[in-house]
């Protein structure tokens, strides 16, 4: 049964190394032999990781992509944060209501947004902007982030919120003192999942960007790659493996968060 | 140089600018009565994040709505012959065909194999070393992953040496084996594109379901022991039922991934080959044919496939709030 196990993840490891391997071997030898012969002929090189930062326009990309996703995922969890403080603590009419609308729109798949918002943006000269992307990944963003930190805030004792308010402390205040700190775990659940899905976006992207090569993110660059150079697979597998150097890094760093977002829901609609 | 610059600037200005809105917004408040206060500091919080819903979700939904039954600029009402055709159009039909491929293909095996390795990783040694390694493709874009396995897929005519591996491996193995193009033949091709998507997926389902069973309690499963059942037994009608809730959910959610799956499609075949899929039609309507019309009629069907799931999966997230 044990075998059973290991043998699914040799199976699940094999492809990561087998790019890992390729992205560092000399071009010819990428397309004349397996990658798996590095066992018998050891040849690496970095030329690839070189070539590809310098003349496909990756190192631009990675810059690009740390550009659209960074503000990508801090404003939305500062907007989702200062709504789910209302939603759990201040009394306005409508308010389960339009909590409930929240959660609801998680049901709309991005799909069904597109052509409005795009039309939209073309009026306002944010197609091909990283504002408009920025704009669109806080809206698509929100429904989950409010739900999940409303949950969270709602859940903290009320005893404290109340002790503060008595001891002259503003709502601000509560909310910067309080309310933040205390849903750190949240937020850092948040904050990878918010970070992982901008980063590893490539419709929302390739939408409101249009594919221009000066604003593309490393996924729309990586695509683009893939029908430009086909076979040139030293270059592709080296452009792949430049995109997931970030996310493994917090995949091993921050694995915890990563689960328990999860299991809360994490899934966009 | 300049980028550099540009991209610190922002780094430091996202979260200062949205801090900056409460803290600005507060202090205009504090102007007001405390009546007044009270009576508009809610919306002042909430404000934004109900803007954006509306302005991103709301109002594009409701607006694609109305698109799906005019024609293909926009300008007139035609009623539903855009669904019609939509659903009769042989290509948007294949890729009804494939979703569905997708839909039974992907689940199947995502749901049973995360089931397996969480119910192997539970008993196992080195368990949370298992369960990350599965689950490691969670983290990779789908666009990454998609060039990993076209890599895996290459093909190279009779005679050269394959640098694919999965050419490779059936060269090497099975006497008079011909290598082939795999991503070129419908139907195989598509479940070889779902090939890629259970390699992304099944991190999630395994994660999900080995906390589920973590929550079975260890006296049910004490008790049929010692009423004699086997392992086996024990799984199937002891441990499986309890967990049954939770493997719906992720079933449902599987469903939807696999009702919306793009990504995967576009890096490998571009839907080329047979392989098309209803998000990567819908893609295609809107830029390669400009027909808005179409693309909303799409994004409909869409909406109307997965709700059902989604709904069902809102319900349950509720119900566990509530019983928190």
């Amino acid at each position: 049964m044990t075998a059973v196990l290991w043998g699914v993840c040799a199976v699940w490891l094999l492809p990561v190394l087998g790019l890992l391997v390729s992205s560092f071997r000399p071009a010819p030898d990428v397309s004349a032999s397996g990658w798996w012969t590095v066992a018998v002929h050891p040849a690496f090189t970095l030329a690839n990781y070189r070539q590809v930062l310098a003349d496909q326009h990756m190192g631009q990309s990675f810059l690009n992509s740390v550009l659209i996703t960074v503000p990508a995922t801090v404003i939305p969890i500062l907007v989702a944060a200062y709504a789910a403080y209302a939603f759990a603590w201040m009394e306005f009419p409508g308010r389960r209501a339009l909590f409930a609308l929240v959660v609801a729109l998680l049901v709309v798949p991005l799909q069904t947004t597109f052509i409005p918002v795009l039309r939209l943006f073309t009026a306002l000269g944010l197609t091909g902007t990283f504002a408009g992307l920025w704009l669109a990944h806080t809206g698509y963003g929100l429904p989950f982030a409010v739900f999940l930190l409303r949950n969270f805030i709602g859940a903290l004792p009320r005893d404290l919120f109340d002790a503060a308010a008595i001891d002259g402390a503003s709502p601000l205040a509560a909310f910067f003192r309080l309310a933040l700190p205390l849903s750190l775990p949240a937020l850092a659940s948040l904050a990878i999942f918010q970070f992982l899905w901008v980063w590893n976006d490539l419709l929302v992207a390739l939408i409101y960007l249009g594919g221009q090569p000066s604003v593309a993110p490393m996924t729309v660059t990586i695509s683009n790659l893939v029908n430009s150079l086909g076979g040139g697979w030293h270059l592709l597998t080296a452009a792949a493996f430049v995109s997931m150097a970030l996310p493994l890094v917090v995949f091993f760093g921050l694995q915890r968060y990563f689960v328990r977002g999860i299991l809360t829901g994490a899934v966009k609609g | 140089m300049n980028r550099l610059l540009l991209a610190a600037l922002v780094i430091v200005a996202a979260p200062a600018a949205s801090a900056a809105y409460i803290v600005g917004a507060e202090a205009v408040l504090s102007r007001l009565s405390l009546r007044g206060q009270r009576a508009v500091r809610p919306w002042v919080w909430a404000g934004p994040a109900l803007g954006f819903l509306a302005a991103f979700l709301v109002y594009p939904a409701l607006s694609t709505l109305v698109l799906s039954v005019r024609d293909g600029g926009g300008r007139q009402w035609i009623g539903l012959a855009n669904y019609r055709v939509v659903l009769t159009d042989p290509d948007t039909r294949t890729a009804v065909w494939n979703n569905l491929l997708w839909l039974a293909g992907f689940t199947g095996v995502t749901v049973g194999l995360g089931l397996a390795v969480a119910a192997l990783a539970d008993r196992a040694r080195y368990e949370a070393a298992a369960r990350a390694i599965v689950f490691l493709p969670m983290a990779l874009s789908f666009t990454a992953a998609g060039v990993i396995w076209k890599f895996i897929y290459e093909f190279r005519p009779t005679g050269a040496p394959q640098i694919g591996v999965l050419n490779a491996v059936l060269a090497a193995t099975v006497p008079h084996f011909q290598p082939r193009a795999w991503l070129v033949a419908p139907p195989a091709n598509t479940l070889f594109l779902i090939a890629a998507g259970v390699w992304i997926w099944t991190g999630f389902c395994t994660v999900v379901l080995s906390a589920a069973l973590k929550g079975v309690p260890a006296d049910l499963t004490d008790a049929a022991r010692v009423d004699g059942a086997g392992e086996a037994r024990v799984f199937w009608s002891v441990v499986l039922p309890t967990i049954a809730p939770t493997v719906a959910i992720v079933a449902a959610t599987m469903v939807i991934t696999s009702l919306k799956v793009f990504d995967v499609v576009y890096v490998m075949t571009n839907g080329n080959f047979g392989t098309e899929v209803i998000a990567n039609r819908m893609y295609k309507e809107m830029f390669t044919f400009q027909h808005f019309g179409r693309a909303g009629a799409l994004a409909v069907l869409l909406l109307m496939a997965t709700a059902p799931f989604m709904l069902a999966t809102v319900r349950r997230l509720r119900a566990e709030e509530a019983a928190r």
